[in-house]
């Protein structure tokens, strides 16, 4: 065990010896995504939030690599190793939350590179390991309540891809949106088993739309098709992770869009100041990590606008609370009511 | 051989000038990523490794006259089934205070691991394999199937009872708990240099496995009576019928081999690797696209097991060789995944030249002749020989 | 109990737009196997005809060069046209350079899943729609109960793949082409000895079954869906070969299959809308198990063609 420590760390002064070299003023990123930069969706978000930061920080003072559609999961690890072990970038950004085990191991490899990953909660407890996460539920929260505000047939579609992490987060939370206006409104979901399968997300759509769905929302990437299923049928859309507007057209409504460059601007600060990690981010409506955009197509009654600013407000203050008790299994209990009242219609 | 891959890779260029990339610094990048220092090596051979063992079953199920498609099914099936019985034996083996404990390695554990990953893979190859010998089901069809339903079972196995405890909160990731160091494939390295040659890699202990297999199945095809038969029900049913060899066995038994090593190359995935099943929920997302590769590398390397190991290095070295370039130059990996396509079509189609010259020589029919064509009807003329290198 | 309120009037209408792309598909590739040629390449032509049709219309559309029904059938040629190039490619590879055509069509798919994806991210880039084939609405006969809904309310090229049907079947059946195709894949001798050329009939059919696949990714990409992604096609090019062998090489069981795979596609969809407990992943699967299931069960022992997947060679 001693062995392969002093291994690693004879390793890690020797290549830290080279690593100086190539550092100047500029601080570099290395980001890697699971599916495209222009995704309308969860990576864009990350890319989006980097082009931010050099903006802010100009482009002499902040560079970005990404590599995207990194869907394998092992690819990653090849890509990952080969930024740290470059010595090229101050920070290793891994955006899927199914790459946390490869972030686990490189970094008690390469320690003085600082790494980031998300969306979850958990450093590892290492000293050079960030991590992120979205509470998409808020802004699912937030959709849930106008969608009901403006459902007439008191019927809502989700499609989202599998029921796990953000987008399980995001559908919880725009269930209990909706049911904190009227929990008779019907909220069905649809989780299509895929992130990427296009036709049969978007036949999902037109399934929601068929048992009377007049507005609809989703996550992941492959939401695409029920966008173009909703313009195609007249219905509202509601988004997440990216702004969809260019996309929506006149049935946008409102897009919860993940600012990364909120917390990649703090991270940069600390890492600046030599704290190469150990400290997790959430993106809040709160932090204003979270933006709640509306589509510029979509005209907005004063009256809606009172209640969206209200629902911010009070998920800001913490008045309300968009999974209640998340830590324990009341959010699966409550899903499952849910789930009965819908077959007893 | 060599002509097409410099036709693919002119292709290539053309591409890379139509993005404004100099073709030469992106062959470069794509070099260094797959070749160019010890990690990258190790990378394209950790790569390959998965690619081996798909390819060397697929050699056996194409030898046999089976196309088996159902690759990525069957890594998956097995990695199901290795990672469960990993877990398990390392509870009841390992105590919780020795779970992480370097260096430990229980022989008995990795042993049941891998065949248990063996036998669920072959088992769900053999399914194909039956399903085609009793019911007439094609077996392109079954194991396309085959695959989309591993995946759906993979997923909802990986969100209930396989789940990670330390997952089971709202937001979890579809993986299961770590395995305990015990169960894990040891790294390999080379005994050259200070420190050793790969000693700081991925590389593992499934490479070893692959090759050796690789050798013992080139013996047991061209070696044993059994290996002939798959042979001969691959070359001629008809004819093997006469003969007196149970073709529906051999169809079965070709099939449950090949599903088997691709069972294989599905849990060496998990016990070498990851050390732990994940995915995002799509079937590349955990195998890689190894079940399709293999495929492909079997069919370079001649359907022969042996000639499997230098073309699965080459296509892994081609994958980890495009990703680098990518990162390097900004190219788009998917004009990787287009000239790899291209590969593939001008290696098979210049076949033909190779074969025009081995046929001055006497030619061995050694290759399949219904290949594919499970009518069972003799082939009732003279049969390409589709004769490879 | 719940039965009415799962087999809905548009639980049929979503299975038979489901099963448009993979008629048009299956349909091409049982032309091409008839006659010999296996081109497992399938799905990459459609993402090609995908991507090239929706970026025909998408140019035409945005730039206004073509009015909305011209920029559509402009499309629709296009798609139609690199479909054709993809499977006479296909064809001379497997034709004239015998080279072995499953792994040939490997390579295929690959290029044109790779090729589709790069143009589209150089192109276009991020995902944009299009004004589509729009649902024609039929005076009267759209207006019938659950029959209007589910036959009546769909936009052209779904009524083009079905009518294409009793058309394949009828060009295979009853012309002397159709006959040349089958000679061809079942007794390529035979058919050369009586005259028939076995390479300019297996580059016919190949070229056409290029040509359907084409325009099943366009009938995704500017008909049901109206954009492209990568990877539109989401492998339906692999399902649409096994239809082929699940329909025995004939357009009415191979267009029953696509029907029966779309329906508990469908079905499955529907169910999980309204709410039934069960887990997603087996609503998932659903379609892929009822297929092999009722293969096993049909039992047809239908013969497939004696040369399918073997060039021909004269004997000299």
């Amino acid at each position: 065990m001693k062995k392969r420590l002093l291994i690693i760390l004879v390793f890690v002064l020797a290549w830290a010896g080279t690593a100086s070299l190539a550092q100047d003023d500029v601080f570099r990123v290395a980001a890697l995504m699971p599916s495209a930069i222009n995704d309308l969706a969860f990576s864009q978000s990350m890319y989006d939030g980097l082009t931010a930061v050099q903006n802010e920080l100009g482009a002499e003072a902040f560079q970005f690599d990404v590599q995207d559609s990194t869907y394998i999961v092992d690819d990653a690890a090849v890509a990952l190793r080969d930024w740290a072990a470059s010595g090229d970038y101050q920070l290793v950004i891994a955006h899927g939350s199914q790459y946390g085990p490869i972030v686990e191991e490189l970094a008690s490899e390469f320690t003085d590179v600082s790494f980031a990953w998300g969306t979850r909660q958990d450093t590892f407890g290492m000293d050079n390991v960030y991590s992120y996460a979205a509470a998409s539920d808020e802004g699912g929260y937030f959709n849930g309540v106008l969608a009901a505000h403006l459902t007439e047939s008191r019927v809502i579609g989700l499609v989202g891809p599998i029921e796990v992490g953000d987008g399980k987060l995001y559908a919880d939370g725009f269930a209990n949106g909706v049911a904190s206006v009227d929990p008779d409104i019907d909220v069905n979901i649809v989780f299509i088993g895929s992130f990427s399968d296009v036709p049969l997300a978007t036949e999902a759509a037109e399934t929601h739309i068929a048992n009377g769905a007049d507005i609809l929302t989703g996550t992941a990437q492959m939401v695409v098709g029920p966008i173009a299923a909703a313009k195609e049928n007249d219905v509202l859309w509601f988004g997440s992770d990216s702004s969809q507007d260019e996309l929506s057209g006149d049935i946008g409504v409102a897009f919860q869009i993940y600012k990364w460059d909120v917390l990649l601007l703090d991270m940069i600060r600390k890492i600046g100041e030599g704290d190469l990690g150990g400290e997790y981010y959430v993106l809040t409506l709160e932090n204003e990590g979270l933006v709640m955009e509306f589509d510029q197509d979509f005209e907005i009654s004063d009256e809606l606008m009172a209640v969206a600013e209200e629902t911010i407000a009070g998920i800001v203050s913490g008045e309300i609370v968009p999974i209640p008790a998340m830590d324990d299994d009341m959010a699966e209990e409550s899903e499952e009511e849910d789930d009965g009242e819908d077959s007893e219609d | 051989m060599i002509v097409a891959l410099v036709l693919a890779l002119l292709v290539a260029s053309v591409l890379l000038l139509a993005l404004n990339a100099n073709p030469l610094e992106a062959y470069a990048a794509m070099w260094e990523g797959a070749a160019g220092k010890e990690n990258a090596t190790a990378e394209t051979l950790v790569k390959a490794t998965p690619i081996l063992f798909v390819g060397i079953g697929i050699t056996i199920a194409f030898r046999g006259g089976m196309i088996n498609i159902g690759g990525e099914g069957q890594m998956i099936a097995g990695a199901l089934a290795g990672v469960t019985i990993a877990l398990i034996l390392g509870e009841m083996r390992v105590p919780p205070e020795l779970a992480k404990e370097k260096g430990a390695f229980d022989l008995i554990i990795v042993t049941c691991s891998l065949i248990g990953g063996f036998l669920a893979g072959a088992l769900y190859g053999g399914l194909a394999g039956f399903l085609k010998a009793y019911f007439d089901v094609n077996e392109i069809l079954s194991t396309i199937m085959l695959n989309q339903i591993a995946v759906q079972m993979m997923n909802f196995l990986l969100n209930g009872i396989l789940l990670d405890p330390a997952e089971a909160g709202v937001n979890n990731i579809p993986k299961t708990a770590r395995l305990v160091t015990a169960a894990q494939l040891p790294r390999l390295s080379l005994p050259i240099g200070d420190p050793h040659l790969f000693a700081r890699t991925r590389l593992h202990w499934g490479l070893i496995i692959a090759i050796v297999l690789a050798v013992i199945i080139y013996i047991f095809l061209w070696r044993t009576s059994l290996g002939y038969r798959i042979r001969a029900v691959g070359e001629n049913q008809r004819a093997s019928s006469y003969a007196g060899i149970n073709v529906k066995r051999q169809m079965m038994f070709s099939m449950f081999l090949a599903g088997g090593f691709a069972g294989l190359a599905g849990v060496v995935q998990v016990l070498g690797l990851q050390y732990r099943l994940q995915t995002d929920g799509s079937p590349a997302g955990f195998t890689g696209a190894a079940g399709f590769n293999g495929i492909v590398a079997a069919l370079f390397g001649g359907l022969n097991p042996i000639g499997a190991i230098p073309a699965a290095a080459f296509f892994g070295g081609l994958l980890v060789g495009a990703q680098k370039m990518q990162r390097e130059l900004g190219v788009p990996a998917s004009l990787i995944t287009a000239v790899n396509g291209l590969i593939v079509v001008f290696v098979v189609s210049s076949e033909i030249f190779i074969l025009q010259r081995s046929k001055r020589r006497v030619s061995l029919q050694e290759t399949p002749d219904n290949l594919g064509s499970g009518g069972g009807k003799p082939a009732d003329r003279a049969s390409p020989d589709e004769g490879s290198g | 109990m719940e039965l009415d309120a799962i087999f809905t009037a548009s639980v049929f209408a979503s299975a038979i737009r489901l099963a448009t792309p993979y008629i048009f598909a299956a349909l091409g590739e049982t032309f091409a196997q008839r006659s010999g040629v296996l081109n497992l390449g399938v799905d990459g032509m459609m993402l090609m005809g995908a991507f090239t049709g929706f970026y025909a219309v998408f140019i035409t559309q945005q730039e206004g060069t073509l009015s909305e029904p011209l920029s559509l059938l402009f499309g629709v040629l296009i798609a139609l046209i690199v479909g054709g190039l993809m499977g006479l490619a296909m064809a001379f590879v497997s034709v004239t350079l015998k080279a072995k055509q499953g792994i040939s069509g490997i390579g295929v798919y690959l290029f044109g899943l790779g090729l589709s994806e790069l143009l589209f991210q150089q192109w276009v880039g991020t995902p944009k729609s299009v004004s589509g084939f729009p649902r024609i609405t039929f005076p009267y006969l759209s207006d019938i109960p659950v029959l209007g809904q589910i036959f009546f309310h769909h936009n052209l090229l779904v009524y083009v793949a079905f009518a294409l049907v009793p058309i394949s079947a009828f060009v295979l059946n009853r012309t002397t082409f159709g006959l040349m195709i089958r000679a061809v894949g079942q007794n390529p001798e035979a058919a050369d000895a009586m005259g028939v050329s076995v390479a300019r009939v297996r580059y016919a059919t190949t070229t056409i079954g290029g040509m359907l696949a084409g325009l099943a990714g366009a009938s995704l990409s500017i008909a049901l869906i109206n954009l492209f992604q990568q990877n539109l096609t989401a492998g339906q090019g692999f399902i649409a070969v096994a239809l082929v062998y699940f329909g025995g090489w004939r357009p009415w069981a191979v267009a029953a299959g696509a029907m029966l795979f779309s329906f508990v596609n469908a079905l499955q969809l529907q169910i999980k809308v309204i709410g039934l407990d069960i887990p997603s992943e087996f609503a998932v699967m659903a379609p892929y198990v009822i297929t092999i299931i009722a293969l096993v069960f049909a039992s047809k022992r239908q013969e497939q063609p004696t040369a399918l997947t073997k060039p021909y060679e004269r004997g000299e």
